[in-house]
């Protein structure tokens, strides 16, 4: 069994590049790409000795880094104009840099702003605002898919009589159905998987809406609870307004 | 103090969440959002000549009073717990969001030159970052964008109080 120790030392292969640049004292407009290329394989090839958790697009960048070393080889174009001087082969991967580089500066602004809970506090007020289920004093616990398919078997078990062969012209969609749900929802706060399905028996209408639930879960826009084992499954939006 | 001031500031005092304007509209009769909006101004200030330990704050376009920032080290003695902080990826993640919202996952990928997954789930799930909408282009992406959180855990009026991008960059050159 092996052990895979993910230290974060470099954020992503740009980081690694922006190091090396300040390292080395480079202009981020003119660098010496044999030399940077030859030390980032150096740091990868260290970072994999330390079995470190290699991220594909260190790869990608290190492809990257050669590629523009072997377009610097290659003599110019004739067929390109005199003037007109082909575009520098590191340019996009310059401004890549630069973009990337005023983030970090933006993310560091960000960390050194007053912090509400680290540097400003308000009243009284540590962690979250409870949530609407912790008010009314009923337990709940954040359920997965196994619970919403066992509630959904239990729903449908409860259907046993035969359904009744009509022509349904009611053209129903997944998109649809979700957005009904987010709508019913955003009206009611909260709402149980039953009351969700209400009381048509269409079996139809119940896969589309236990679908629908599945991927609003997926997309984290809605969160289910239950307030215990076989107890009823809540809904409830998982977005802010 | 005039009644009303003394009213805004007990509603300010007693709300949950930063107290807007519109709010105290709705509950003092015969005010307009001009005189509250004022009057706030008037509480600020009289906060800032105290001197004393709490500040008012315009917090995501409301009021809030908040502890100074430099008393910090005493606060911290009386909470339980150690302060969540966000990691280096959380923070570069959201600050990616919080400049070029509303915007699609590839697309901080493509700035941070990482896949952001995870930091981009740890920031929806603390609710800093928001589901906004799905871009309408093939595969349906989903659009992100900062929340309401967002401006009150980072102590912003609102998202202009950030330096503008042109600032940042200028400051490196």
């Amino acid at each position: 069994m092996s052990y895979e120790i993910k230290l974060d030392i470099f954020e992503g292969p740009l980081d690694l590049l922006l190091y090396l640049i300040r390292k080395n004292e480079i202009n981020i407009y003119n660098i010496p790409i044999a030399l940077i290329t030859e030390q980032y394989l150096a740091y990868l090839e260290m970072m994999r000795s330390l079995n470190l958790d290699l991220a594909g697009e260190y790869l990608v960048l290190a492809s990257t880094l050669i590629h523009i070393k072997s377009k610097l080889l290659l003599p110019p174009d004739e067929s390109e104009g005199e003037e007109e001087e082909g575009e520098d082969p590191r340019a996009e991967l310059v401004q890549q840099l630069l973009e990337y580089q005023i983030f970090k500066e933006a993310a560091l602004r960000l960390e050194n702003r007053p912090l509400l809970e680290r540097d400003v506090f308000t009243r009284g007020a540590p962690g979250e605002a409870p949530s609407a289920a912790e008010e009314e004093g009923e337990a709940m616990i954040e359920v997965g898919v196994f619970e919403l398919v066992a509630a959904f078997r239990r729903i449908i078990a409860g259907f046993d009589r035969p359904e009744e062969l009509e022509i349904d012209a009611e053209k129903m969609s997944l998109i649809d159905r979700i957005n009904e749900i987010m709508e019913m929802l955003s009206e009611k706060q909260q709402m149980t998987f039953v009351e969700l399905i209400g009381d048509r028996t269409d079996r139809r209408r119940i896969i589309y809406t236990f679908l629908a639930i599945l991927e609003l879960m997926k997309l984290r826009m809605i969160r289910a609870y239950q307030s215990g084992p076989f107890g009823a499954i809540r809904l409830f939006l998982a977005v802010e307004e | 103090m005039e009644e009303k001031v003394a009213i805004i500031e007990a509603l300010i005092f007693a709300s949950e969440t930063p107290l807007t304007a519109e709010r105290v509209v709705e509950i003092l009769p015969g005010t307009d959002k001009k005189e509250i909006v004022l009057l706030f101004g008037e509480l600020v200030r009289e906060y800032e000549q105290r001197g004393g330990g709490v500040c008012l704050r315009e917090i995501a376009g409301g009021f809030q009073f908040r502890t100074r920032a430099d008393l910090a080290p005493w606060i911290r003695k009386l909470m339980t717990g150690r302060p969540a902080m966000l990691s280096q990826a959380a923070l570069e993640t959201l600050a990616v969001v919080a400049y070029r919202q509303p915007l699609v996952k590839a697309e901080i990928d493509r700035i941070r030159g990482v896949d952001v997954s995870g930091a981009l789930k740890g920031l929806l799930e603390k609710k800093l970052v928001r589901i906004v909408g799905r871009k309408d282009v093939p595969g349906k992406p989903i659009i992100y964008g900062t929340t309401r959180k967002f401006l009150e855990v980072f102590n912003l009026r609102d998202l202009s109080e950030l330096p503008t991008l042109r600032e940042l960059k200028d400051l490196q050159e």
